[in-house]
């Protein structure tokens, strides 16, 4: 668990997970495409959110195709959020979402 | 093939054969599958269902088995007429043994266009996978109080 935190603690890579959010089963060059990043930083930070598995890779013909896992996500919420809270907590956040304009 | 809409990966601390099981054994599926039975004999061409309470909810037909390694199988959602209309997508889920862990991938893939399944089904694998670790590790369906027994 040390590892997703640690691969979450950083902008870069938390916009390649929204990168992939949006657009799930990328290749590399199309995560680097328009990205205000090398491409060995990208490769880098990959390499950090695969390693936490928050993010996979397969292969699909010839090529490496990027998907966003989120498995590890979803089991930090179940350790600390309670099945009975997690109604009130949708609520919550869609609360937010609908106020605020931003989503930083 | 299309390339997949979405590929799901945990770490289970069991044996392949026992997660083998847990995914094919009607009776290990209510347990964490949300009270949900998958049915088959499991052989390649064979129908397989998911039903709840005796309802039949998906008719899926099984398009690879190769025990306890990868299970492959059509999916196909009946309980709504718009997606039993929609061309069955495809469910694969792979074994890989990892020391003391087994690695379990699912991907899903060939959905049509504009499907009502997708949007249906993408949330729900996390909540599965996350009870079957759950149940895998601990015996113990993660729907009851997650605070009793570790």
């Amino acid at each position: 668990m040390d590892e997703v935190f640690k691969a979450l603690a950083d902008a870069s890579r938390r916009s390649l997970l929204d990168r992939l959010h949006a657009d799930n089963g990328q290749t590399l060059n199309e995560l680097c495409d328009g990205l205000d990043m090398s491409r060995q930083a990208v490769t880098k930070h990959l390499a950090i959110l695969e390693a936490a598995n928050l993010v996979v890779t397969i292969r699909h013909g010839r090529e490496k195709l990027h998907y966003i896992n989120p498995v590890p996500i979803h089991e930090i919420g179940e350790r600390w959020i309670r099945k009975f809270e997690r109604g009130r907590l949708a609520a919550l956040s869609e609360l937010k979402r609908q106020l605020e304009t931003r989503d930083e | 093939m299309s390339k997949p809409e979405f590929v799901y990966v945990t770490f289970i601390e069991t044996t392949p054969d026992k997660l083998w099981q847990a995914l094919t054994n009607g009776d290990f599926t209510e347990c964490y599958w949300f009270g949900y039975r998958l049915d088959s004999d499991w052989k390649v061409g064979s129908s397989m269902t998911l039903g709840k309470g005796g309802n039949v909810m998906d008719e899926c037909v099984i398009l690879e088995s190769d025990p306890p390694r990868r299970i492959s199988y059509s999916w196909h959602p009946i309980y709504d007429d718009d997606m039993a209309k929609e061309k069955p997508s495809r469910v694969t889920l792979d074994l890989e043994p990892r020391g003391k862990v087994v690695k379990l991938t699912v991907t899903h893939q060939d959905f049509p266009e504009h499907s009502k399944v997708l949007p249906s089904i993408s949330g729900g694998w996390p909540m599965v996978f996350a009870s079957l670790k759950t149940f895998l590790e601990t015996g113990q369906p993660l729907s009851l109080d997650p605070t009793s027994g570790t």
